[in-house]
This record gives structure tokens, sequence and C-alpha cells, in this order.
């Protein structure tokens, strides 16, 4: 018993985070019309009591809890920060957008933070079963929030299918998980770690374990060929939703990655590696391919986000501690870009107008001449351009991949790269060169999106400027 | 105050002028004054330090060094990019006369562009402050070729050498509303980069084998250990072996082939007059055009070593001496006669350098620099009077409106063509001494040479008296107009022609015994042993030297020059025409200028034009533009079409499409 609650300060974020979810929901069935302001702000609480949680209790060295199942260490504890902040600016963002539309209702707030919790919990998996707890209950929470229009057949169908996908990769990653544990007697991913590389176990079950594995998680990225839900979801949901799945779960698949590849299977990245890069080069060629046919902007991000995850498994496959460095960089830019450009699409939009078209941003330049610079500066920052914070994470892992002295692949990359400004810059094009079209909607927004969408992008620009910072964090993380 | 201070004084006062008068918005007097006063305070400095450096013989910098670094620009892979400067006698002699021409050419411009607004259109922007930019543009050449002979290192020797021509570009096109002078400009860039390319190609060489672009450095290689480099060679084609030293100088001396107008890089001199005759005199005949031979000199420790670039030097320089000696023969243009002129002595000089007399290339650049200058400002006087007519043609009998032009321009002349004790005599008698020792000793090419500066003498009487004649005695032909209005120009033309004419005649005599025989250049020119065409013991005194020069062929051939020139020219007759129709074969040769306009027009521009637009046509906009880059983007287009309805919206199918991943991944990890 003692043993099992050892360093159980550790685990205080998690439960505080779980607390809160039942008192919000308590909050939100009792007390009438607060709905507005209360239990936004038990959210947003919520976030900052956990992040403060998170910081006070700091692990020393990595720490294994809760019957090993749990583990806390410098890379866990970024990657729950992280989440904080993407979460804490995602409410921000779906506030006025959800109220216009009739959904904010006390359930986005639950889901949303049953799909955090979730989230933390994978990001400290230390055996099978918690990862594969953290996952489903981040999954889960995510398809009913898809469903949060559900008089929307847009939005019930996007749900629906991304269940029925959704199940399909659960499946075979437990099947997976299955093989594996059949080869190696445990579910520690430590105890896996260290049988694969005593060299006791199965190599062909451990070969189908991974792969079957391997499959679940490029299906959580989003990579080709398991990346058919990507678009169809991201078109679906309402754009509130939309910017929460593209941002905080981008860093809880970064984390699956670490937790299961590099902590329980890293005697068999010559397997995974390889699978990586044809992952990898897919991703990156049909994300930035197809983004260029795309007429609506949220589909187009889809596929934007697509090449990115492609980008980031370059900086995996590696195998190296700085190559997992410059994947969490990327990880962290790209979260941080994509919640900037989904804002930008929520500012944009209104009740009875989603701003969906690329074209919705033609001439923005004459009508806010302010954010047409923020979506500039995060367009920018996605194709890569410096001095952007993109610009300083393609580099990162570019440079990795030549140090691992990958050059076809390096090529590659700077290839779809250089395809994919094509359309970054048309929404440039469209906002700077285009006049506006007629009766396009004034912008209007609360002060704290305003605020926060402008730190946001400038952000972007600021720690472009001095990416030393980031990118040191993420050395230090690992 | 140091001489490092005097040194950095000397190039920036200049420097400052030029920025004042191109930047601020200045008087026209406030203008000339300013950069004139840059212009003097370098010549007063300038010639301090030749007192001290050459005259005193004191090593100008700190702990008796010639070399003096001011700033480290940048260091990049153990090379380091310096600023600095090299003081000697070389560089001092050098200063003293860019200078002093400089100076006296700045105040005569002062008359020469009082009324430039005349050539300009009543709407054109060019024309409103003319006056100030041209002041500022000559005290930028200033500067630059003050840069340029003061440099201790390649990358500076080359800054100030493409700052010269920069600054000859701008003024050759000057007046840029004249379609000729245009061309002209754009003929005398396009030319020089030929040079140039040839120049930094040797630079080139010189970092790959030295490992730096200092002089001392180089040289003092050269000095210790001169074996480990003659011995060395560079495979240029394959087969071929050529010695390291020789591809380095004769690189670098098609740099000073373009710079100085030797041939075949001599076409963009003569169209190089379609600028402001102040800028001819001052650029394109003293200053600027020497500095080839300047540099080659600068370089003699790397010449030395190879007889094959002195020889390949021999050839070139005879060549422009004597071919474009005759085409001033012909010409109408007063300036162009001057011009030609100019190239036929650079070719003169160029032959001293070939024939290792690089103290009588330098003396000839001297004396030459003066009375050239002379010769020039001369001209521009001729032209102020005449209203800017240059045509000789509608000249005659100016002797007596213009006495001072007269007389000096008799006295520029006479030292041009070599008259016994005036300045050119002594120098242009030093270059043929020595071109007939390089011949007795054996040197490829020193006889033809030989031959070519010696009948060079009796071609540069006959143009220049040609030109005096027709232009000074005879009858008058210009119109009634312009025969009222003849009278000499203010003081500022007339004073400096007279401050040139004194050199123009007495500094042979006084340079002669330091310059060639003494060890005047010691240190600064190297020597090879049995090179030295001047030894001390050969030297008794000035007036033997000239009292031999009688018993020579130069002078009784210049004399002969002299008298055709007075029986062709001297009175109204009718035997130049005669001649012309008899031979007019040679004289349409001499009149299209050996053809070499026409070869570069066709061969090199339209050669060039024909590859650049084959180049544009098949490998720009077929295959960059159509191929690669509209080809491209349009099958991404087309692709991204077709790719984007895999998107079906199909559940079953997203789901078969998992699926064929998973069985490719075990067919490929697993099975295989």
């Amino acid at each position: 018993m003692t043993a099992a609650l050892n360093h159980l300060h550790l685990f205080v974020p998690e439960i505080f985070v779980a607390s809160m979810i039942c008192i919000i929901l308590l909050v939100d069935a009792y007390v009438p019309k607060a709905i507005n302001a209360l239990t936004h702000q038990l959210s947003q609480a919520t976030v900052i009591g956990a992040a403060l949680l998170t910081l006070l209790n700091q692990p020393t060295e990595t720490t294994l809890l809760l019957h090993n199942t749990f583990v806390s260490d410098s890379l866990s504890v970024t990657l729950k920060m992280a989440m904080y902040v993407l979460m804490f600016g995602v409410f921000v963002y779906s506030r006025s957008y959800l109220q216009q539309r009739g959904l904010l209702k006390g359930e986005y707030y639950v889901l949303a933070l049953c799909a955090l919790l979730g989230m933390m919990v994978l990001a400290s998996a230390a055996h099978f079963l918690s990862l594969y707890m953290g996952l489903e209950l981040m999954a889960l929470s995510i398809y009913a929030l898809v469903a949060l229009n559900r008089d929307s057949a847009q939005s019930s169908e996007a749900a629906m299918k991304y269940f029925i996908l959704g199940a399909l990769a659960s499946g075979l990653l437990l099947y997976g998980i299955s093989m594996i544990y059949g080869a190696t007697g445990t579910l520690e991913l430590k105890a896996v770690s260290d049988v694969i590389a005593e060299g006791k176990a199965e190599s062909k079950l451990l070969l189908l374990g991974i792969t079957f594995i391997m499959v679940g998680l490029a299906f959580k990225l989003g990579v080709v060929p398991f990346h058919m839900w990507v678009p169809d979801i991201y078109q679906g949901s309402p754009t509130a939703i939309t910017l929460l799945i593209a941002s905080v779960p981008k860093i809880a698949g970064f984390a699956m990655l670490m937790r299961l590849l590099v902590d329980g299977m890293s005697g068999l990245h010559s397997t995974w590696g390889d699978m990586l890069i044809i992952l990898a080069v897919l991703s990156m060629a049909l994300g930035n391919i197809v983004a260029i046919a795309q007429t609506n902007i949220k589909r187009m991000l889809a596929y934007s986000t697509i090449s990115h995850m492609g980008f980031l498994s370059l900086g995996m496959l590696v195998g190296t501690n700085e190559g997992y460095a410059a994947a969490l960089f990327y990880t962290l830019v790209y979260a941080l870009m994509s919640l900037g450009g989904f804002g930008m699409i929520i500012l944009l939009s209104r009740s009875g107008f989603e701003a969906e078209n690329i074209e919705d941003f033609k001439g923005l330049n004459k009508r806010s001449p302010w954010y047409a610079f923020m979506m500039l500066i995060l367009m920018l920052s996605m194709a890569g351009v410096p001095p952007m914070l993109g610009f300083w994470a393609k580099l990162a892992v570019i440079s990795q991949i030549v140090n691992a002295h990958m050059y076809v692949l390096a090529v590659m990359a700077v290839l779809f790269s250089v395809i994919g400004m094509y359309y970054y810059l048309r929404i440039i094009k469209y906002m700077y060169f285009d006049a506006p079209a007629e009766n396009s909607p004034e912008i209007e927004a609360n002060t704290d999106m305003r605020w926060t969408l402008s730190l946001n992008a400038l952000a972007v620009l600021g720690l472009g400027l001095f990416p030393h910072t980031l990118l040191q964090l993420c050395q230090n993380s690992l | 105050m140091n001489l490092e201070t005097l040194s950095l004084i000397i190039v920036l006062a200049p420097l400052v002028g030029a920025i004042a008068a191109g930047l601020l918005p200045l008087s026209r007097t406030a203008a000339h004054r300013t950069t004139i006063s840059g212009v003097f305070i370098a010549f007063v400095l300038s010639a301090f330090v030749f007192y001290q450096v050459t005259i005193l013989g004191h090593a100008p910098f700190a702990d008796g060094a010639y070399t003096h670094t001011l700033y480290q620009w940048l260091s990049t892979g153990g090379l380091s990019f310096e600023i600095g400067f090299m003081v000697d006698t070389l560089t001092t002699t050098m200063m003293v006369t860019v200078t002093f021409v400089s100076w006296m050419v700045h105040i005569y411009t002062i008359g020469y562009m009082k009324d430039d607004e005349h050539n300009w259109s009543d709407d054109s922007l060019g024309g409103r402050n003319s006056y100030q930019r041209f002041f500022s543009y000559i005290s930028l050449f200033t500067f630059s070729m003050l840069m340029l002979v003061m440099s201790n290192n390649f990358l500076q020797l080359f800054f100030g050498w493409e700052a010269v021509g920069l600054v000859s570009y701008l003024l050759i096109g000057f007046w840029f509303q004249r379609e000729t002078a245009v061309y002209a400009n754009m003929k005398a860039f396009l030319v020089n980069r030929v040079g140039d390319f040839g120049f930094l190609l040797g630079i080139a060489g010189v970092l790959m084998y030295f490992g730096t672009l200092d002089y001392q450095t180089v040289f003092s290689a050269l000095a210790n250990t001169p074996d480990e480099y003659t011995t060395k060679t560079i495979e240029i084609f394959s087969g071929t072996e050529w010695s390291v030293i020789t591809v380095i100088c004769i690189l670098l001396f098609i740099g000073a082939m373009g710079k100085s107008a030797q041939v075949p890089l001599h076409v963009w001199l003569p169209d190089s007059m379609e600028g402001p005759t102040p800028i001819s005199a001052l650029i394109h005949a003293a200053t600027m055009v020497t500095a080839g031979i300047f540099m080659v000199s600068r370089m003699s420790p790397l010449y030395e070593l190879s007889l094959t670039a002195s020889s390949f030097i021999l050839v070139i320089g005879a060549i422009t001496a004597l071919f474009m000696g005759f085409l001033g023969l012909i010409q109408h243009d007063i300036k162009r006669v001057v011009a030609y002129s100019t190239l036929s002595q650079l070719g003169y000089m160029t032959v001293a350098l070939g024939a290792s007399a690089y103290g009588a290339a330098m003396f000839h650049l001297m004396t030459h620099a003066f009375f050239k200058a002379l010769l020039f400002l001369a001209a521009g006087s001729v032209i102020i009077a005449m209203h800017h007519k240059q045509d000789m043609r509608e000249m005659g009998g100016l002797k007596k409106y213009l006495p001072i032009t007269y007389w000096t321009s008799l006295i520029g002349s006479l030292a041009l063509i070599g008259f016994p004790g005036f300045a050119g005599f002594f120098s242009k008698d030093a270059i043929i001494h020595a071109v007939h020792v390089a011949s007795d000793g054996g040197q490829a090419g020193a006889t033809f040479a030989y031959y070519a500066v010696l009948a060079g003498v009796f071609i540069t009487a006959l143009y220049s008296f040609r030109m005096f004649f027709l232009v000074f005695h005879g009858k008058e032909h210009m119109d009634e107009h312009t025969r009222e209005h003849l009278h000499e120009p203010s003081w500022v033309v007339t004073y400096p022609l007279i401050a040139l004419a004194i050199p123009s005649v007495i500094i042979g005599a006084i340079a002669l015994a330091p310059m060639l025989y003494g060890n005047y250049f010691e240190g600064a020119i190297v020597m090879a042993e049995g090179r030295n065409a001047f030894p001390a013991a050969d030297f008794h005194g000035v007036l033997s030297f000239v009292l031999h020069g009688l018993m020579l062929p130069p002078v009784y051939l210049a004399a002969a020059g002299v008298g055709l020139a007075y029986f062709l020219y001297g009175r109204e007759s009718a035997i130049p025409g005669q001649i012309k129709s008899a031979f007019s074969w040679l004289h349409k040769l001499l009149e299209e200028k050996y053809f070499a306009d026409r070869f570069n027009e066709i061969f090199f521009a339209g050669g060039s034009l024909k590859l650049g637009s084959f180049l544009w046509r098949i490998g720009d906009r077929n295959i960059i533009d159509g191929f690669m880059v509209n080809g491209s983007a349009r099958s991404v287009g087309w692709f991204s079409e077709k790719l984007r309805y895999v998107q079906s919206g199909l559940l079953s199918q997203y789901a078969f499409a998992m699926i064929l991943g998973l069985l490719f991944f075990l067919v490929w990890f697993v099975h295989g």
C-alpha cells in the first residue's frame, strides 16, 4: 500500500483536474444561468491550477509511481505545460464562437477537460494499460465533442466516421499490445524495453506487435495512409472543436510516440524507424500536394496538418535524443501555429457565417491590417520562412536528418516544404493583393480573444527571433 | 602628426569632398571650393610624405615599416582581409602625380563646366546640379585612385581598381542624354569587365598559391624561396603544364590590359572621349589608365620570375605603341588624336615593363601624366574657345586668338615627341634604350618591340604636329560667328596649362638621375639579375645623356616626323588628300580602326547576343520556365486535383485504406 502511494504528489495535477471535472459538472447542473461566466471561469481556473500544481510538483528525477503505471519526468512536465497553455487558448478562442451558435453548454467544458485529463495520463504513461486508458479517455471525449452540434448533419457524420475509424485503430493498437505482451510477458513499458534489449523475446511476434501498434499510432497522428479521417473531421466539426483537435492532441500524439516507441521499444528502432520513413515521406507528399487543391481553409489546414505530422515523424525516426528534441520542438511549434491559425478562422466568423473558405480571407488587409499581419506571421511560419518560429522547427528537424546522413530524405523534406509554400502564400496573396468581397462583415471579437490571438501570433514571431530558449527547453526535457 | 594619420587624411580628404559635393545641397561655388580644398589637402600632404619618404628616405610608419594595416575588415577561414597602406617611393611618386594633376584638373573644371547647363535639355533633372555632380565624381575618382596606389594588399587594390572603373564609367556617360555617351560608357564598362575577369582570376591565383593577399607576405615569400614558386605548374587544359607564376602574371596583366587600354582591349579608350575634357585629361590620360602600369611595377617581384610573361607584355605593348599611333594620323576630332596618342604612349610604358625597366615605365608614366594632361587641357581650352566644336577641319590659325594655349600646346607636343631636353625625351629614350638592351639580351619579342617603338617615335611626331599645325596654323576655317567670339578662356583654364607646362619641360631632367640610375625605387621595385638597363656606372650627368641622345636615331626620327607634318599640314596643301585617295584601302583600314570595333560588334557582341537569345529560348523559356517552373507547377496542380478524389468521403473506403496500409506494413516488415 505505502509503496503504491509513494510520490503521490506527482499525481496531484491529474487528481485536481478529475475533481474539478466533477465540480464543474455539478455547478453546471445546479447553478442555473451561470453558464456564461462561471463554468468558463472554473474551467480556466482548472487549467491554471493544474499548471501551478504541475510546476510545484516537479520530479527531481524520473519517478515511477502507482505500481509502475505512471511516470513523472521532465518530458511529462514539459508536455503537460504545453497542453495547459494550448487548452487555455482553446477556451478563450472557442467561447464566443460556441455562444453565438448556442453550443456553449457545460458539456463542452466537461468533455474538453476529460480529454485534457486523458492526454495528461497519456503523457505520463509508463504502462500499456495506463497509456490505453489515457488514449481512450481523450478519444471518447473528442468523438463526443465533434458531435457537439448534434443538429448538424455534417457534424454527426464526422463524429460517426471518427468514432468508427478510431475504434478500428484502437482495436489494432490493442491487438499489437497483446502481441508485445505475449512476446515479453509484461505490460510495463520499461520492462518491455528491458526484455527486448536482452533479446529473449520472439522476434516475429515482436514485429507483428510493433506493426499493429504503429498503425494505431499512425492513425492517431493522422499520417498517410491512415490520415483519411483528418480532412473530413476537421471540416465537419464546428471550428471551435477543430481548433481543439488540431492543437492539444498533437502534443498527446507526440507523447504517445515517445512513450511507446522510445520508452517501450527503443530496441526495435530499426523497424519502426523504417516505418516512420515511409509514413513521413507519404504524408509530406500527399499533405502538401492535395492541400493545393483545397478551397476550404479548414480542409486545407487539415492537409497541412498531415504534412506537418510527416515532418514530425522525420525527427522521431533519427532515433537520437537530439532527434527527439527536434521532434518535440516541432510539435510544440506546430501546435502553437495551428492554434493561431484556427483562432484566425474563428475570429473572422460569426453566427451564420463560418469564414471557412479561403476566399473569405480576400482583402483582409483592407478590413483589418493588424489581423492580416497576424495571419501573415502564422502562414509564413507554417511555410517555414525565416525568421518565424516554423523555420527553426523545420531547420532543427532537417539538420538532425542531415546529421544522420539521410540526405535524400532531407532533400525531399525541403522539396515538399517548397511545394507547401504555395498554399500558405496563396492566403497571403488573397489577404494583401485581392479586393475584399462585397458586404464582408466587420471583425468583432471580445477583448481577451483579440489579445490572446495577437499574443499567439506575436509569440510565433518573437520566439522565432530568439529560438534558442525554446529549443534549449526541448533538449533539456529529454 | 605621424604618417599613419597623414596617409589616412590624404585618402579621406577627397572622399569627404566628394560626399559633400555629391550629397549635400551645396551651391556651385561651395561645391567646387569643398572639393578643391579636399584635393589640395591631399596634394600638400602627399608632397610632404613624398619629401619624407623619397627625399629624406625615412620609412613612413612605426618601426621602419613601409606598410601599415589600418584595420581588419573581416577574417574568415584563416584568411584575413585588411585595409592598409603601403607607402614607399613608388607609392609616393604616384600619390604626388595623381593629386597634383587632379588638383589642376579641379581648378580647370570651374572654367570648363561653367556653362554646362547648355549641354542638357531644359526639362532634364540631370542638368540641374550637373556642376556639383561633376566635382563630386572627380573627387571620388581621386579617392579611388589613392586607395588603389596606396593599398598594401590585393583586395584593396581590387577595390580601388573597380572604384576608378566605376567613376570612369559615370564620367564617360556624364552627359547621359547623349546616346553616344551612353554607348561609350557601356563599352568602357564591358571591355573593362573582360580585363577585370583576368585580374580577379590572377588575384585568386595569388590567394591559391600564396595563401594570402598581403603584398609584403607574397613578396617576401618570393624573395626567400623563389624556386618553390617558379617550379610549380598548373594544368589549365588537360595535358598542358603552365608555370604558375606565368599564369598569375599574365592574368594580372590582362587586368592591366583592360585598364591601361592595351591591344586588344584598347577599344574603349577612344570612345571614352565622349566624356567632358577634364576627365579625358585626368582619368583617360594622366592617371587611371596608368593604373595597369603601376600595378605591374608594384608586382615586379612577381613579374621578374617569369620571362614568358615579360615577353608577352613586351609584344602587347609594342603592338599598342605602334599601331595605335597610326590611327592618330587620320583623326579629325582633336580629342581623339590625343586619345590615340595616349594609347600609343601607354604602349611605350608597357614595353618598358616587358623589358623589366619598371623605373623607366614609372618615369614615363610621370612625365606623360604632366604633358598629356597639358595637351588634353589645351585641347579643352581650344574646345571651349570654339564653342564645343571638336573637328580640326573647322579650326586653323588659332595661334593669334589663343596665345597661351598655343605656347603651352607647343611645349606639350615637344615633350610628347621627345624634343631633346623636354620631359618626354628622357623617359622615351630610356624606354627605347631598355628595349635595345633587352633585344641584345635575346629576350623573345624584344627586337620586334625595338623597331616598333623606334617607328613609333616618327609616327608620334607626325600626328602630334599634324594636329598642332591644323589647329593653330594655316587658314581659319571656322564660321564667322565663332571667330568673333574667339578669345583665351579665363584664368582657371590658362593657369593649370601653365602649371602643367613647367613640369612638362623640366621634370625629365630632374628625375632622370634618381629614377633611372639611382636607387630611387630600391625596395619598391625588384629587377632580376642582368635585367637592369640603367646601371649607375653608365650615368655621366644629364647633359651627357642629352648629347648622347642626339647621336641616336629617335631624335632624327622625331625631327623627320615634324618635318613631314609641316610639309603636309603646315601650309595649305593638296598632298594629304592625294595620299588619301592613292592609299584608300589603307585609309579605310585606319578609319575602321583595324576593324577591331566591327569585329567586336559582330563576333563578341553579336555572338553573345545570339548565344544569350539561344540560351534564353531553349534554356530559360523552354526548360526552366516551361518545363521546370510551369511544368512542375502544372503537374503538381494536376496531381493535386487527381489525388483529392481519393478522399471520397466514404467510410468503408477509409477503413479499407487503413487495412491496406496495415497489410503493406505486414508484408514489408514482418514477412520480408
